[in-house]
């Protein structure tokens, strides 16, 4: 493996020099998490350089960046060598840097050329503007991208494919140097990848820098010519394509001795406690099935986009499954709500803690009591001294850092509303609970912490799924896994299988 | 888990500190203010059947009101409540031609409102389709059907025993009428700040989505709400027209907007989320208090609705303002 102070300087001064675009030492850092630590990213004219890395290793927080979202809190941009800020996403469409995003913001309502030129349209006579000039200039947009689409129609009554070409005709519109393409092949089909690929092979030969971000590793091979790897918001390694296997990658992209952060654990599950077959949903997910045992910590792995969250969602009753049987303790169950789910004893903290899983504006208490107070009240009247015991109780439990359980939970630190949500369900005293991305953006004090109740929790007996796309974490918490890719279970691994490797592996699909 | 006890307060400062400092006291010290204007500005105002008089100005609107204000903090609105009186009377006007008594007209009263707000209910929280609209379409048709059944005719000859309920004295000065809301303002008071189910209304007002991952039955809450919203205007529907006598399509015209008011001056979030039933019992008050005030200086009604919506304004701009100068 590459060692990060062999790597992280370029090795030759020359790309500094020919680069059109480059990052050098950035450090971006959010309220408990540094996201990006003196990171640096060359990007030359004519050459695609792939960026690689597991979800949360700092890649969208580069790409903000680059486009003038986000501001580095340390380091240079260097546009031909020079260095400048991008204090506006403006500033970085002025120096000829622009973005093809996962999820491109386009107008359902507005016409195609519209949409490309929303913002910057030619103007004619009054300032207004010229609807001719526009629609001439984005087909000969469209038609560099090799789409058949007529730039008058409006936007919804395309298909998301052909969204896509619109997207990307957007960003080609300014007059780009430096393009930036974030997962561009996600909504694709085989046919469109293809002609994608021929659209990447044209704009570098017309010398513009691209910056391709990917998880699948056939198309990186395929049209990358540089790489650079990011883990934890390091530089871990970068250089030729050329010179590096797919293993070489995996090892960069995942590689960290995973042993010494997470509380040890000896696997002692119990009887069958859920048991889901054949759940499927006519869209998000097909043929799911498995049993968790008491004391398990049963993880879900995939990249974003798999159907885990999907699956987790319908499992818990916020949406119905087109097919499936749930039975807990061995008794068939219908789940058509999350109040029938925390009714048979399971529980899900989702990973949007702020729409999802917690009551901003409500108090800490209120937020632990709400979905216990059928228990905690007499005859539906609430009775506060109760209320305000039963959450000092659980949130003492998992150490809750606030000034008050009036506390709102709008006013924590992320670690500390992820132990709110979860004091919210255990204090329901579930049977299973599930766990989505418990960890993502907790800082690393309340990310051990929240590990460490993890397995507290599977110790006193309680069955635990644990979705996360953090492979370290994975491997750290879970007895066995479950991989998901593109809404199917595509393996399960336990013992000496979970390797980093082959959970990439059946992830991507290689 | 680390071994160090740190306690967590329950509270940094105590319910009766949060209260003081508050938009109820804010607007108590209005309402008194308002009190001692008008007691200085007539001669007739310090007069007990006065006073009990101008509380009719708002005691049936005020029931509708402390409703309405729980379905706005659930993040809901029902324009239609003052529709539901029309139709109600309506109903009532009818059953009084075919010699229905007086329990019987209280029932229909009470049935044609929980009908109607099941109507609501359904569209809002089975089909999903926005309350504003549904409300606003509902407020057309409810009354509407009271237009094609009377046309410009009147329904009168309610019974003497049904008039108690708009006209009675339960003693000396203190009205029927005036009980029934304070009774209703109690009720509505331990409903929402006392029970799960109010818990329940603030939990979806300030994240619906996340009520619902808590375990909520959203749908189910947002349903009684509008049920309870069509009952107690179906309630006002019985006082109002046993206080008028008589029933035409036109009753009740334009309270929609005023009971809204109320509920929003009252420091209800038209967001939803917070409000607290003392803020709109002081509310119905410094309303009732203005028009009643006005109403002795021989102030013409358009001039009242005037004073009502710069009130309205001034009320909840003021704080805002206050906010803005002090940051800067």
């Amino acid at each position: 493996m590459l060692k990060k102070s062999d790597s992280a300087i370029p090795s030759e001064g020359s790309t500094v020099q020919t680069a059109i675009l480059a990052l050098d030492g950035i450090t971006k850092t959010f309220p408990g998490v540094k996201a990006l630590s003196e990171v640096s990213l060359h990007l030359i004219p004519g050459k695609v350089t792939a960026l690689i890395g597991e979800n949360g290793a700092g890649k969208s927080t580069v790409v903000k960046i680059l486009t003038g979202i986000y501001q580095p809190d340390g380091g240079a941009i260097l546009v031909d060598g020079q260095p400048t800020t991008f204090p506006a996403p403006q500033a970085a469409a002025d120096n000829g840097v622009t973005a093809i995003h996962q999820e491109t913001v386009l107008f359902d309502e507005l016409s195609v050329a519209e949409n490309i030129f929303l913002g910057h349209a030619p103007r004619g006579a009054f300032g207004l503007i010229d609807r001719k000039t526009m629609n001439q200039k984005a087909g000969e947009i469209l038609d560099g991208v090799g789409a058949k689409i007529e730039p008058d129609h409006k936007l919804k009554d395309l298909g998301i494919a052909n969204k896509h070409l619109v997207a990307i005709a957007r960003a080609l519109s300014i007059d780009a140097r430096v393009v930036i393409m974030d997962e561009p092949t996600a909504a694709l089909s085989h046919k469109e990848i293809e002609e994608l690929y021929e659209l990447v092979e044209s704009l570098k030969a017309q010398g513009k820098a691209i910056l391709f971000i990917s998880h699948k590793f056939d198309e990186i091979f395929r049209i990358a010519d540089n790489y650079t790897v990011f883990r934890d918001g390091q530089l871990i390694g970068d250089g030729a394509i050329a010179d590096v296997t797919e293993a070489d990658l995996v090892k960069m992209m995942v590689g960290r001795d995973v042993s010494q952060i997470f509380p040890q654990r000896t696997p002692n599950p119990g009887d069958d406690i859920l048991k889901v077959a054949g759940y499927s949903h006519p869209t998000e997910f097909e043929d799911i099935g498995f049993t968790l045992r008491t004391g398990e910590i049963l993880g879900f792995y995939g990249l974003v986009g798999a159907g885990r969250s999907e699956f987790m969602q319908a499992l818990f009753g916020m949406t119905r499954p087109s097919a499936g049987t749930v039975e807990i303790d061995g008794a068939s169950v219908q789940i058509k709500s999350p109040a029938d789910a925390v009714d048979h004893g399971i529980v899900y903290v989702p990973e949007d803690r702020g729409k999802q899983g917690a009551i901003l504006d409500l108090p800490i208490f209120q937020n632990v009591t709400l979905p216990s107070l059928g228990r905690l009240s007499k005859n539906g009247f609430l009775k506060l001294a109760e209320e305000f015991k039963l959450a000092r109780e659980y949130t003492e439990r998992l150490d809750l850092r606030a000034a008050s359980l009036d506390t709102h939970v709008g006013n924590l630190s992320g670690g500390n509303q992820q132990k709110v949500v979860i004091a919210k369900w255990l204090a329901t005293q579930p049977k299973v609970i599930i766990l989505d991305e418990p960890t993502k953006g907790v800082d690393i004090g309340s990310k051990a912490a929240v590990h460490e109740f993890m397995a507290e929790l599977a110790a006193q007996g309680l069955a635990v799924i644990m979705v996360s796309s953090e492979i370290p974490e994975i491997l750290g918490m879970s007895d066995r896994v479950i991989v998901m890719r593109e809404g199917r279970m595509v393996a399960e691994l336990s013992d000496k299988d979970l390797q980093p490797e082959t959970l990439v592996r059946h992830a991507a699909g290689i | 888990m680390s071994t160090t006890e740190r306690i967590i307060p329950d509270r940094l400062r105590s319910p009766l500190e949060q209260r003081l400092k508050s938009w109820e006291t804010l607007l108590l010290l209005v309402a008194i203010g308002i009190f001692i204007a008008n007691s200085l500005a007539s001669p007739y105002f310090l007069n007990a059947w006065n006073l009990s008089d101008a509380t009719f100005n708002f005691t049936e609107k005020a029931m509708i009101a402390f409703a309405m204000a729980l379905l706005i903090i659930s993040g809901e609105i029902d324009l239609s409540v003052a529709s539901i009186i029309a139709l109600a009377s309506t109903a009532m006007g009818a059953a009084v031609q075919m010699g229905v008594g007086t329990p019987g007209l209280v029932m229909i009263g009470l049935g044609v409102g929980l009908l109607c707000g099941a109507f609501n209910g359904v569209l809002v929280t089975r089909l999903g389709l926005p309350s504003i609209v549904v409300t606003i379409g509902t407020m057309s048709l409810f009354r509407g059907i009271s237009y094609i059944v009377l046309g410009d005719q009147a329904f009168r000859g309610y019974p003497a025993s049904f008039s108690w309920f708009g006209q009675g004295y339960v003693w000396w000065v203190i009205s029927f009428e005036f009980v029934l809301f304070a009774i209703i303002a109690v009720i509505y008071a331990v409903l929402l700040h006392k029970t799960n189910f109010g818990r329940a209304v603030y939990a979806i007002g300030n994240n619906a989505t996340g009520a619902m991952f808590s375990g909520i039955r959203v749908q189910r809450v947002k349903f009684i709400l509008f049920l309870l919203t069509g009952l107690m205007s179906g309630v006002a529907a019985i006082c109002l027209t046993a206080r008028l006598g008589s029933t035409r399509p036109s009753i009740a015209t334009g309270w929609e907007l005023e009971i809204v008011t109320m509920v929003v001056l009252g420091g209800v979030s038209i967001l939803g989320g917070s409000g607290t039933i003392v803020g709109v019992v002081i509310a119905a008050f410094v309303m009732g208090l203005v028009t009643f005030g006005l109403g002795l200086l021989n102030v013409p009604g358009i001039v009242m609705s005037i004073v009502i919506g710069a009130l309205l304004i001034g009320v909840i701009a003021l704080p805002r303002l206050w906010s803005m100068w002090r940051a800067r």
